[in-house]
């Protein structure tokens, strides 16, 4: 199905859907989130059964801050379809998709180690890639990049975040 | 369940072992640790544990450019860096607005399927030694010496090459590069002819990895599996054909697939991808013939580096190019000033570029703010989702099997970790 | 303090040789020089590649650019076999503790050659994640730079590690 197409047939159930550079985006509350999802996958003309990445972006300065990102692919139809759900900070929850996409387990994993976003009725949401005591989540927006300053041959260079190029 | 006399109180009782497969051990391809619940021989239930190779090269992105992000995202997923660099440079791309030239794409294409026949070959080397049969190891290296020794020709460097830029490619072949390449493309069949000779009816080899580690074609779609893994369970899916990217769909190749879903399907399935890169490469170095041409975008306010020549103390700036800056135009100074102190400017957006790379879909959520830095990159790496599927096709097999299937999924830990 | 050569003594070496080796302190006895050769000749590398620095290792004991031409045919799986340690890429947080424990499993005598700029330094991963230079855990002897480096730079580290080990004294 091609982008117009598409983005029409998943504006039957979703109002706020966006094209852009040749990809759709649907953007759902947190609440229809699992019911649309669903859809997407059951109805035949969509088919979108394979969930490929699940991500988070956080902007501090935006509310709701933090995006999870849903990307769907339907292997047999050749289209893809980008859903999003947007948290405010402080309410970093949202229900998991491991009921309908298994593959979302270790996708939701990482996105919880890096962002600090709660999946509610994940069957074991822990760390997996930082170290299990790991403190912070540290892809948020607000946390430092690490790293020691750089010396070489008695002069130093702080940390690249902390340099103030362009 | 193992029975044992417990040496306290005298009475048998009856345990499960759990052993741990460390992150430091000759079999794993790296620093992967398995736990795996044994009985007797039998492994009942097998947990990956990953993040030993953790880099955050995510988070570093974010404070770089977006061309030095090539050389953070290339050490991904190190045994194909070719795929990772066009991946994110098809994403920026699609965020710009443009596309590179017609022989960047023919170059692009040809050193991808180049790296795609090295990590098969990477593979076949590791997998093979892992189950005993040491001179692959040997025949499998030494065949990617020869494409190494290629890409070290083209881009400088034998891994890791940050040759694939934003807009194009950042140099053009040299003088020999398509003789070369030739060269390669009449060796290599032979060699994987010598491959199939030795293990295709080897009976060790297939004792091996016949009905081991195997998967359904439902349960690797449920569990987001890509690549040789699922086209070896039955599902016909390789991006290069169902949505293709950079010029595929201008090649003639064909995807084998096959059903058993077991090691030695995935072991066929890799085998016949190899000639079939051959093909694609073949093609790629004849049209490269016919089209000369620039090998980046023209506009100086995308392409990156501008132009590079070969003169007697090595590689640099092209001097037509420099006395065209330093004397001609004060314009192109400026852009040349901005482009090294903060590189290409991406419009706001959103976008996802996926590349079929050697183990499966290997795909890029880029978010950028307007700047000339990302905002977020976000590398969906195909072992890693693939490696959530391991635990199926492990668990119910004897502990020896779970090697071989843990080589038949080709996990390449740098990429999982990021 | 210059060594007056002798007439009619042969040693075989050069007047500046025999002064540099005393200086060294190392006057060294038959003993000690079969020693040192021994060690050197038959060195057993622990696998401990990581990440693309692994790669280039396995290229260099592969048949290419054979490492068994120095003696390090076997790549020894078990640490309590090895006498070499080749931190061969980047070492994360989450990996240092396993990378410690394996160099203290290790029997002495032992050394460690840290390979690419990712072991050495932190490599062009300053951030959260990287262990920033593995001399910040183990004690390293041979620092290998490189991104990664070809298996001829590894293969020079080696053979500076071995020189290295041939002229230490051996029993101290």
């Amino acid at each position: 199905m091609n982008v117009e197409d598409l983005a029409r047939r998943v504006g039957d159930r979703v109002s706020d859907v966006l094209v852009a550079r040749g990809e759709v985006t649907a953007i759902v509350d947190r609440e229809d989130l699992l019911a649309t999802l669903g859809w997407l996958r059951d109805e035949r003309d969509l088919g979108l059964d394979f969930l490929s990445s699940v991500t988070a972006t956080h902007r501090p300065d935006a509310d709701p801050a933090f995006w999870v990102d849903y990307e769907l692919r339907s292997i047999a139809l050749r289209h893809r379809l980008r859903v999003k759900v947007g948290l405010r900070a402080g309410d970093e929850h949202v229900p998991t998709v491991t009921g309908l996409f298994p593959t979302a387990d270790w996708h939701e994993r990482e996105t919880f180690d890096f962002f600090g976003v709660v999946f509610d009725g994940h069957p074991g949401l822990t760390r997996i890639l930082l170290p299990d005591d790991w403190e912070g989540y540290p892809l948020r927006r607000d946390e430092p990049l690490g790293g020691v300053p750089t010396w070489y041959r008695g002069a130093t260079m702080p940390p690249i975040d902390e340099r103030g190029m362009a | 369940m193992t029975a044992f006399r417990d040496p306290g109180t005298g009475e048998l009782r009856q345990e499960t072992m759990i052993i741990n497969m460390g992150p430091q051990h000759p079999s794993t391809h790296g620093v992967l640790r398995l736990l795996l619940e044994l009985d007797g021989e039998t492994v009942i239930r097998c947990t990956p544990i990953v993040g030993y190779l953790h880099t955050g090269i995510e988070k570093n992105c974010e404070y770089r450019t977006w061309m030095q992000g090539i050389t953070y995202v290339t050490r991904a997923d190190y045994l194909s860096p070719f795929f990772n660099e066009l991946g994110y440079c098809l994403g920026v791309e699609r965020l710009l607005g443009i596309e590179a030239p017609e022989r960047a794409r023919l170059i692009r294409v040809a050193v991808c399927e180049l790296n795609r026949i090295a990590s098969h070959l990477v593979w076949l080397a590791t997998g093979a030694l892992e189950l005993g049969a040491v001179s692959v190891m040997l025949y499998g290296f030494r065949e990617r010496e020869l494409i190494l020794e290629i890409f070290e020709a083209i881009t400088g460097l034998r891994m890791n090459h940050a040759y694939i830029r934003i807009g194009g490619v950042l140099m053009d072949l040299p003088e020999d590069g398509p003789s070369r390449i030739r060269e390669l493309l009449r060796v290599l069949p032979r060699r994987i002819d010598e491959y199939e000779t030795l293990l295709d009816d080897n009976p060790i080899w297939r004792e091996r990895n016949e009905g081991v580690g195997v998967l359904t074609g439902e349960q690797a779609l449920a569990l987001g599996v890509t690549g040789p893994l699922l086209r070896a369970s039955g599902i016909d899916a390789d991006l290069r054909k169902d949505m293709p990217y950079g010029g595929y769909e201008t090649f003639e190749f064909d995807v084998p697939v096959r059903t058993e879903g077991d090691a030695y399907a995935r072991y066929l399935v890799r085998l016949a991808e190899m000639r079939e890169s051959l093909r694609i490469v073949q093609q790629a170095i004849d049209r490269l013939e016919d089209t000369p041409g620039p090998i980046m975008v023209d506009d100086p306010k995308v392409g990156w580096p501008p132009r590079l020549s070969t003169g007697p103390d090595g590689i640099g700036n092209d001097p037509e190019y420099l006395r065209h800056i330093m004397e001609e135009s004060m314009e192109a100074l400026i852009h040349h000033f901005k482009m090294v102190t903060q590189g290409v400017q991406v419009p706001a957006g959103e976008v996802y570029s996926a590349v079929e790379s050697p183990r499966g879909e290997l795909g890029f959520f880029l978010v950028s703010d307007g700047g000339n830095r990302p905002y977020r990159v976000k590398i969906r790496d195909p072992s890693f989702v693939n490696l959530q599927a391991l635990p199926a096709a492990v668990e119910g097999y004897l502990i020896a099997d779970s090697i071989a299937a843990n080589a038949s999924f080709d996990p390449v830990m740098g990429g999982v970790d990021r | 303090m210059p060594v007056e050569r002798l007439e009619g003594f042969h040693t075989g070496r050069t007047p500046e040789e025999v002064e540099e080796e005393v200086r060294r302190g190392v006057l060294t006895t038959t003993l000690d020089r079969a020693v040192g050769w021994a060690r050197k000749q038959s060195m057993w590398p622990a696998t401990f590649g990581l990440a693309c620095c692994a790669i280039e290792m396995m290229s260099a004991g592969a048949g290419q650019y054979d490492l068994a031409r120095w003696g390090m045919e076997l790549f020894r799986a078990s640490p309590r076999q090895a006498d070499l340690m080749i931190v061969a890429g980047r070492v994360s947080q989450k990996m240092a503790p396993v990378l410690r424990r394996i160099y203290d499993q290790m029997p002495d005598p032992k050394w460690v050659i840290s390979m690419g700029v990712c072991a050495s330094a932190g490599g062009m991963f300053t951030n959260y994640a990287i262990i920033q230079g593995v001399d910040t855990i183990v004690p390293v002897d041979v620092y290998v730079p490189g991104c990664p480096p070809k298996p001829e730079m590894l293969m020079y580290g080696i053979l500076t590690l071995q020189e290295k080990v041939r002229t230490t004294e051996p029993f101290k």
